[in-house]
């Protein structure tokens, strides 16, 4: 035992999951077993998981072969430092969310709790071992693994049909980008036939061919991560799924994208070119934008936290395009910055948005609706959920002292120093880039605020919220993991940057780690301490000195008296919950400045209706210019080729013989 | 000595285009049975021939092998399916036998064409006749094209597995041990097979005609 890699420990992990979900589908019908027992050990091992992470971090690359598969093709599995840095995200995010799942899970919704057990367990196992992967081979069987299972997991409730709809545009978006990735492979192993990552890394592509991986990457890892076009799925299979898998899909999965995004653009590639940063950089922002603008305006809060998650995604790859921009020009210190924002924001996106994802699934079950018009004033009947949630929101809008805000002001930061590249064209673009972060930023934070707003406070809008009942023990003890990582990851950034600092080393070839450890543990100053610092501490302390200087003062100077009246009744005699300010009344704003963006249909109803109803629904404006026209191509192209089948055993016969004296033709020139 | 075993592999070579030819031209399901027995028998002599001239062992256990399987059992097996179904004497009606046989010589010119190349790599004896074994292949692979009935296009099938056979103990000395067995089984189950799906098909359109498959399309 003392012997044992890091790299044992997680395939221990790995094993246990899938021994967990093994043990699932013996206990097909048992609720009480999967939902007390099974879940509570994959938790477990999550956190095994997350610890041999952090041991496997630190120490130098291992590599492993298992001979699984094929006839002398075996696993390769390497775990260096970046494929760390994704297994603790994914199992410290995962213990938590398998926590939350052990009170989630009900009897009797669609698919049998073993079998969920199962998928949900594979699930895990496939996106550990999707960065573990050291060749294509084994890549692309955890990858494929990885989205069936999901897939599954979405149609749990299969008996809908809008989630078998759901689920199938999940299934044909995740093909789309897998057929992209294997070509990326293709390309990348250079006619050596040798399809081991180890035989990549060698390889020196010629530019041309290195710009056709990268972007096939891109497309192929975007698919996945919901980039723009590719994003429709991710609105639809979110609310689809339930709230602990929204949860890791979003939390987790969404990660595993980026983790090849970067594997192949740093690690595979022997070169980057500037121009693919810029172009990774406009694709990112304008998915964020068009995530965030989105967000605001939706009327379903998963649908809402799905928008969100577009774009938490578009800033990532907003920051990888900056990183390759650094790095095509060799400036190595701003690129592991820019690189540091990235990995920060991939830990504390799979934190706060796993969190709000299972908050979501507490306030489902406790009322059954999704609906944001139909919620309102829970925090008086879920008072731990919402306090929790509340955790969330404030690191999701990017608020100090939570996790969020480090990210982005990292990723502000790494902008701001962009006047150093040697390009004026560039350097006259990346001020109007910085100010577009700032504004998602600002959206992202005002969807928020509606998000907690609508659902948590004011009055319920609904007579059935009155029965509404907080989250369970396992609820609570998972969403307050989850949200101890928020804050943790808030206030001691300087940990997590010495964790990064060994995965930024080896790819971009510098690190924040010395740098950051010399200020103290206290105080984060990324570049230098003149320029700009952040003591998220001190900031905390504050924050709480001046609030409870602040009640205080207004305990004292009230006397202690509370008064509850009606706020803003504005002389109205008497006033009803539904008089609030709604879901659609709150995004109106947003709605009216981003028109273009939307594709709206609304209904008013004459000012003569005696029963007036006001109907508006928003929709995208890329799946009715992009995927129905595309949708038509395929089918009216499907319609031709289906000519070919005549139903006569003869003609096919034919069809056979002709393409056989084709290629002996062929063979014999 | 040489010389004499060289003209019996290349007559053997020439019986088995014949009977390819015969068996394309024949519209008699019964006579069809007869010519696919004498083919086998032709084979299990080629084999035998070049396993004494090249002492491979295994080449001995494989002609044994269709001499039981392409000799005995499965012309045994067709004559009760014939029986069972009630064909025996039956005629089809086919395309234009002329036109066919034109098409058919076209087909080994084009074979011999083919396999011209690849018979000067090959060191075996009966490197010659890797021709014939190809416009067998192609031939028989017409038979299957242009029949109508079930049974024929079966015997079509089998007789391309013939000629597959022949080819690759005249280019190669036969395929490994492992190989041959494989395919003698796939043989006997798709035999078994395909009568269970006749009598279905029968069952079905009171016809052995598989025309009425057409039916399947989907519209």
């Amino acid at each position: 035992m003392q012997n044992w890699l890091a790299v044992d420990w997680i395939l221990v992990a790995i094993g246990g999951w899938l021994l967990t979900g093994a043990l699932g589908i013996m206990a097909l019908r048992h609720f009480a077993v999967v939902a007390r027992v099974l879940f509570p050990l994959g938790s477990a091992v999550g956190l095994l998981l997350a610890a041999a992470a952090i041991n496997g971090l630190m120490g130098t690359p291992e590599v492993v072969t298992l001979p699984i598969g094929l006839p002398q093709l075996p696993f390769h599995l390497r775990l260096d430092s970046l494929s760390a840095f994704f297994l603790l995200v994914i199992g410290g995010a995962g213990a938590g969310v398998s926590i939350f799942a052990a009170g989630y899970f009900r009897q009797g919704e669609g698919t049998p709790p073993g079998l969920l057990c199962l998928e949900y367990h594979l699930f895990l196992a496939s996106m550990a071992l999707v960065v573990l992967a050291d060749d294509a081979y084994a890549f692309m069987v955890a990858w494929e693994t990885m989205a069936l299972s999901s897939f599954f997991l979405v149609t749990a409730n299969h008996r809908v049909p809008e989630i078998r709809q759901a689920g199938f545009l999940y299934l044909l978006i995740a093909h789309i980008g897998a057929i992209a990735i294997l070509l990326c492979f293709g390309v990348l192993q250079a006619n050596t036939g040798d399809y081991t990552f180890a035989n990549m890394r060698e390889q020196s592509l010629s530019p041309f061919w290195a710009s056709a991986a990268f972007l096939l990457a891109v497309l192929g890892f975007g698919a996945k991560a919901g980039m723009l076009p590719l994003h429709v799925w991710l609105p639809e299979a979110h609310p689809a799924a339930p709230s602990p898998v929204s949860a890791l899909m979003s939390g987790v999965m969404l990660k595993t994208a980026i983790y090849g995004l970067l594997r192949v653009s740093f690690d595979l590639l022997h070169l980057q070119l500037g121009w693919w940063g810029v172009a990774l950089l406009a694709i990112g922002l304008f998915t964020a934008l068009y995530g965030v603008v989105f967000a605001t305006v939706q009327t379903d809060m998963k649908r809402l936290l799905a928008y969100s998650s577009i774009e938490n995604i578009g800033l990532l790859l907003a920051a990888i395009g900056l990183t390759l921009l650094f790095k095509s020009y060799g400036m190595a210190e701003l690129a592991a910055l820019a690189l540091t924002a990235c990995l920060y924001h991939v830990v504390s996106h799979a934190f706060f948005k796993s969190l709000l994802f299972v908050g979501t699934g507490a306030v489902l079950h406790a009322t059954g609706e999704r609906n944001l018009g139909h919620l309102g004033g829970l925090i008086r009947f879920m008072p731990w959920v919402a306090w929790l949630v509340l955790i969330g929101v404030f690191a999701s809008s990017g608020l100090p002292p939570l996790s969020g805000f480090v990210s982005e002001w990292l990723l502000l930061q790494s902008f701001l120093f962009t006047p150093g590249l040697p390009n004026s064209f560039l350097n006259m673009l990346i001020p109007i880039v910085a100010a577009a972060i700032a504004l998602i930023a600002a959206l992202a934070g005002y969807t928020m605020v509606k998000f907690f707003g609508i659902i948590f406070l004011g009055q319920p809008r609904d007579g059935k919220l009155q029965h509404a009942h907080d989250g369970g023990g396992w609820e609570k003890a998972g969403m307050a993991w989850l949200a101890v990582w928020c804050i943790g990851l808030g206030l001691f950034p300087n940990f997590i940057i010495q964790l990064i600092d060994p995965v930024t080393t080896p790819l971009v070839g510098a690190g924040l780690g010395r740098k950051v450890a010399a200020n103290g543990w206290w105080l984060l100053a990324p570049t230098s301490i003149e320029r700009a610092s952040y003591g998220p501490v001190f900031f905390f302390i504050g924050v709480v000195v001046a609030f409870l200087l602040a009640y205080g003062l207004v305990r004292v100077l009230y006397h202690g008296q509370l008064r509850r009246s009606a706020p803003w009744d504005c002389g109205y005699p008497w006033q009803t919950p539904r008089m609030q300010d709604t879901a659609e009344g709150f995004g109106q704003p947003i709605r009216q400045i981003f028109e273009p963006f939307f594709r709206l249909e609304r209904h008013v109803p004459s000012p003569f209706d005696v029963a007036p109803r006001y109907h508006v629904s928003v929709t995208d404006h890329f799946w009715h210019r992009f995927y129905l026209p595309v949708a038509r191509v395929v089918e009216f192209a499907a319609e031709k080729v289906g000519r070919l089948q005549q139903g006569r055993i003869a003609v096919y016969l034919l069809y056979s013989f002709l393409t056989l004296l084709f290629m002996l033709f062929l063979v014999q020139r | 000595m040489d010389a004499l075993i060289g003209q019996l592999i290349n007559l053997f070579a020439a019986v088995m285009l014949i009977l390819a030819f015969a068996m394309l031209s024949q519209r008699r399901i019964v006579t069809l049975i007869h010519l696919f027995t004498f083919q086998g028998l032709t084979v299990v002599g080629a084999t035998v021939v070049v396993a004494y001239v090249t002492q491979q062992h295994h080449l001995y256990y494989s002609a044994a092998l269709t001499l039981a399987l392409k000799v005995a059992l499965i012309p045994f097996l067709l004559h009760r399916l014939i029986d069972r179904l009630n064909v025996r004497w039956d005629i089809e009606t086919m395309l234009n036998i002329p036109t066919l046989m034109l098409i058919g010589i076209v087909l080994v010119v084009f074979a011999f064409n083919l396999a011209l190349p690849i018979s000067k790599l090959s060191a075996s004896i009966a490197r010659g006749t890797l021709g014939i074994a190809l416009a067998c292949v192609l031939l028989s692979f017409m038979m299957m094209i242009t029949r109508a009935k079930a049974v024929p296009q079966v015997i079509g099938f089998l007789t391309m597995e013939n000629a597959l056979f022949f080819a690759a103990t005249s280019a190669t000395y036969g395929m490994p041990m492992v190989v041959e067995l494989g395919i003698a089984l796939d043989v006997l189950v798709g035999i078994f097979i395909l009568g269970v799906f006749m009598f279905q098909i029968r069952e079905q359109f009171d016809s052995l005609d598989i025309r009425h498959l057409e039916k399947l399309k989907e519209e």
